[in-house]
């Protein structure tokens, strides 16, 4: 039905009305659809910042350690408890680490039902573990073992750069972030085929972390690579890092499905990781790596440096003589990254400065981040030790005066500082290279570095990682740069989507997008959203609960007179400087205050509402649940690293020296009572150890109302 | 006349005061201030003037749009849009359609009154009367209104789904 000119009165009115109908529908439908893409941006901050406060506090407890490391004399208890993650490639041959890692001696029992592998790896072998995958079916560890074995072997003679060719009418797949969602590689696979020497691709590091299939991840990634050496290439992302791994969950994951042989395949693995080429270059013209670059980035300098050296790109690796140089700190271990978002894909990648409060330790004097009772000890040691000098004089002249070792040190510092920009920079639309503030390693470089950096290598476009993209990709550097991103539905069901690039000799990248799972693929934009931000939504609600003290006396300070209420002004004020987590607090406000009075706010009544239950236990003194909760993640990391023989138990002694350290590093005072306390309140087993598993699962808090 | 005065001030209580105004469009304006200068793209300025809870038509955007954008930069700074968008408010200047509205304009397109429209019919509407859609815009609603099974919109149901819950204050 037209409404076209030439009609008769009634007829015209009746089409008038239509159009006037017609766009009062349309108006009314755009306003929906910019209100929910209002509630998608904030889920994001939410998920984002999040994740971000909890990437900080990773690194801060490891420069905690750091610290410790570098300040103890080696008979203190607390260093020998980390001492061993920051052991340096151990001096004995790589012959004594294959026998060590043999799978000969692994014996596959005949009820196993599981794939059979037979080496050489072939292309069906390959096929048989995906199909076994696809089926939740385990692979047994001695195949594992081969496997890994066989994959560490090939990456040895692997250069730290590899390049690649395109022409000859062959087009490259190159694929992001995995993050052990196997669900995706699989999507992957079947929408644009198997890796072949017809098919070659290029996977750009963070294979592990946070999903559940990071090792199913790893084994299929590795079979192509044994399969088709030549045309499967693997970048090392910053999650191939055995510390990042304690804490995001590739530890616990391996550990949990190989109790017995966990530890070995972890072992491997670190070396694995530290073999992993660190980045790509197609044609000449294209780089490929994960995270991207800094203005200091010299490709020739990477491609010259014995990279399996840095084990964990957290650190730089000590020289084996020295004991408490603090040169070797110049580039010191990485501090809290701060990310860049961007939400949009036709803008370029912009940068939350100002919303984040980062703690810098950088501005902290060494006096105020020791608590007093540590520092006293540190000095009483150092006394001990001989040494009279206090932190600042150690910095700046050496124990040992060799201007070679200085110069060793420095390269190594330099080495080090190349390869941590390619693995944990990010991109960011003001012009320059700003480092982390505290300490160096990782930057955000702005468009100038780009130019600069691609010019001086003749390149013409920077592929890199490492940032989730509400799309999958995004463009951004004058489309010098592409992000590419393939863990569909990353922070939660419907959050975003995955993609991978496909390029051909012309070295266009076309970017083709997916999204795991028949579900998510169904639901509608508004059930998308509504179910991402409900789990935004109990994430923070969570991140409420556990800071409520603090809370509660941010509140009391705008309430003098005690009357229990404040305003939505104050309420959202008080809120941000507690949890700083630079979010939009007055617009997520009617999302977590259901009832105001007049424009006031009943804080307790609130905080109570908040529906979160903690468990019941008979604690005398309980503040320490609320740092428990606080630092959920950091105590669980402490514990995987004292748990040095992974067996997933802890003594009751090292459970006391776990908190001695978190009290150290949080500065506070935590009463020995208080922790024997907890620790009788957890059903010790019989040999009085604790096992890390029920402990963290015993004090995870539940959401009530989820189960409404 | 003490009365009128005691409705004034009670009004006043619980009307929002400019201060107020202010603070609201500056936080939806910050949303999407990537590069925390105060700046945002001109693209966003539709969906931050329906944050902040009004009903323009697109015509009424562009208008809007041009008075705030900073020559053909593309881009829109705080300065310009706050006193323009602080107007906008207090005038009150496009209000939300009641549901009943929005009711009535889909009964007017169902002109055989079968409380539901096919696919086609409000396809042809969207996307060719008033101020079209983009296909995507057209693919994106029928995802959200349509009936699967039969391919039928029921716009009763729509409407009411579609509600005006969270609603930015």
């Amino acid at each position: 039905m037209g409404c076209g000119m030439g009609k008769s009165r009634p007829l015209q009115e009746k089409c008038d009305r239509a159009i006037r109908a017609a766009l009062l529908i349309q108006r009314w439908y755009r306003q929906y659809v910019a209100r929910l893409e209002i509630r998608r941006r904030c889920t994001w901050n939410i998920f984002q910042s999040i994740e971000y406060a909890g990437e900080q506090d990773q690194i801060k407890l490891y420069n905690f350690f750091g610290f410790l490391m570098d300040h103890f004399t080696p008979a203190s208890s607390e260093r020998n408890l980390i001492s061993h993650i920051f052991r340096e490639n151990e001096i004995c041959h790589e012959t004594e680490w294959e026998k060590y890692f043999c799978y000969k001696g692994v014996e596959v029992p005949d009820s196993y039902n599981g794939p059979h592998l037979t080496f050489p790896m072939s292309f069906c072998g390959v096929s048989k573990l995906m199909e076994a995958f696809r089926h939740k079916q385990q692979l047994h560890a001695r195949y594992v073992l081969q496997i890994l074995g066989e994959t560490w072997r090939l990456l040895r003679n692997l250069p730290n750069i590899n390049h690649i060719s395109v022409c000859h009418t062959k087009e490259i797949t190159i694929c992001g972030d995995l993050h052990g969602q196997l669900e995706d590689l699989l999507l992957i696979f079947y929408k644009n085929g198997l890796p072949s020497s017809e098919k070659p691709y290029i996977f750009n590091g963070d294979f592990v972390d946070r999903g559940k299939n990071s090792l199913e991840i790893l084994l299929i990634l590795f079979g192509f690579l044994l399969v088709y050496p030549n045309d499967v290439h693997l970048n090392r992302g910053n999650h191939e890092d055995h510390i990042v791994n304690l804490r995001y969950g590739f530890t616990k994951e391996v550990l949990g499905k190989y109790r017995f042989h966990g530890k070995k395949i972890l072992k491997l693995l670190q070396k694995i990781f530290s073999w992993l080429p660190l980045a790509a270059v197609i044609d000449h013209k294209v780089l490929v790596v994960h995270g991207g670059i800094s203005n200091s980035t010299n490709l020739h300098i990477v491609s010259r440096i014995d990279r399996h050296k840095y084990v964990s790109v957290l650190r730089p690796p000590k020289m084996t003589h020295q004991r408490n140089s603090g040169n070797g700190d110049i580039d010191g271990p990485m501090e809290g990254r701060r990310r860049v978002r961007s939400l949009t894909n036709h803008s370029s990648a912009p940068a939350h400065r100002n919303n984040f409060h980062r703690r810098s330790l950088h501005n902290l004097s060494v006096g105020n981040y020791l608590s007093c009772s540590v520092e006293d000890e540190l000095k009483k040691r150092r006394r001990l030790a001989g040494f009279d000098q206090s932190y600042g004089e150690m910095k700046t002249s050496d124990s040992d005066s060799d201007p070679e070792f200085r110069e060793r040190t420095e390269i190594y510092g330099r080495e080090w500082k190349q390869i941590v920009d390619l693995l944990w920079s990010d991109p960011m639309p003001q012009k320059g290279c700003v480092p982390n503030e505290v300490r160096g390693g990782g930057c955000y470089w702005g468009p100038d570095v780009t130019e600069e950096v691609l010019g001086r290598h003749s390149l013409q476009l920077l592929i890199r990682s490492h940032e989730c993209k509400q799309d999958g990709y995004e463009f951004c550097h004058n489309r010098k740069v592409l992000t590419i991103f393939s863990a569909s539905n990353y922070y939660e069901v419907g959050s975003n989507r995955g993609a991978y690039i496909r390029m051909g000799p012309d070295l266009v990248p076309r970017c083709i997008q997916y999204q795991a799972s028949r579900t998510s693929r169904e639901l509608t934009l508004r059930q998308s959203v509504g179910r991402t931000e409900r789990s935004a939504l109990q994430a923070l609600k969570e991140q409420l609960f556990v800071h409520k003290s603090d809370l509660i006396r941010a509140f009391q300070e705008f309430d003098p007179d005690n009357m229990g209420l404040i305003s939505l002004r104050h309420w959202a004020t008080a809120t941000d400087s507690v949890l700083k987590l630079g979010l939009p607090w007055r617009v997520l406000r009617p999302q977590l205050v259901s009832r105001t009075h007049y424009g006031m706010v009943n804080y307790l009544q609130w905080i109570k509402e908040l529906s979160i239950t903690e468990p019941k236990l008979e604690v005398s003194d309980t503040s320490i649940l609320e740092t428990m909760y606080k630092n959920h993640s950091n105590l669980e990391t402490i514990f995987r690293i004292i748990d040095t023989d992974h067996s997933g138990l802890i003594s009751f002694e090292e459970f006391h020296q776990t908190w001695k350290l978190l009290s150290s590093h949080l500065k506070m005072e935590i009463s020995d009572k208080a922790i024997t306390d907890l620790a009788q309140s957890m059903d010790f087993n019989k040999d009085g150890s604790i096992d890390i598993n029920e402990f963290m699962e015993a004090f995870r808090l539940v959401d009530l109302s989820s189960h409404t | 006349m003490c009365l009128t005065l005691l409705i004034y001030l009670v009004g006043l209580f619980f009307s929002e005061t400019v201060s107020d105004i202010h603070k609201k469009i500056t936080t939806a304006f910050k949303l999407f201030d990537y590069d925390a200068n105060n700046t945002v793209d001109a693209r966003e300025i539709s969906t931050i003037v329906f944050s902040l809870g009004c009903f323009p038509s697109q015509a009424d955007l562009h208008q809007i749009i041009a008075e705030v954008e900073e020559g053909s930069s593309g881009y829109v700074h705080l300065d310009t849009f706050l006193p323009v968008m602080t107007k906008v408010l207090l005038e009150h200047r496009f209000p939300p359609i009641p549901v009943e509205h929005i009711l009535r304009a889909f009964e007017v397109l169902d002109k055989e009154n079968k409380g539901h429209l096919e696919e086609g019919e409000l396809t042809k509407y969207m996307t060719e009367e008033g101020e079209p859609f983009t296909n995507k815009e057209m693919e994106e609603m029928l995802a959200v209104l349509l009936n699967n099974k039969r391919g039928l919109v029921y716009y009763r149901d729509a409407v009411g789904l579609l509600g005006f819950d969270g609603v930015m204050k």
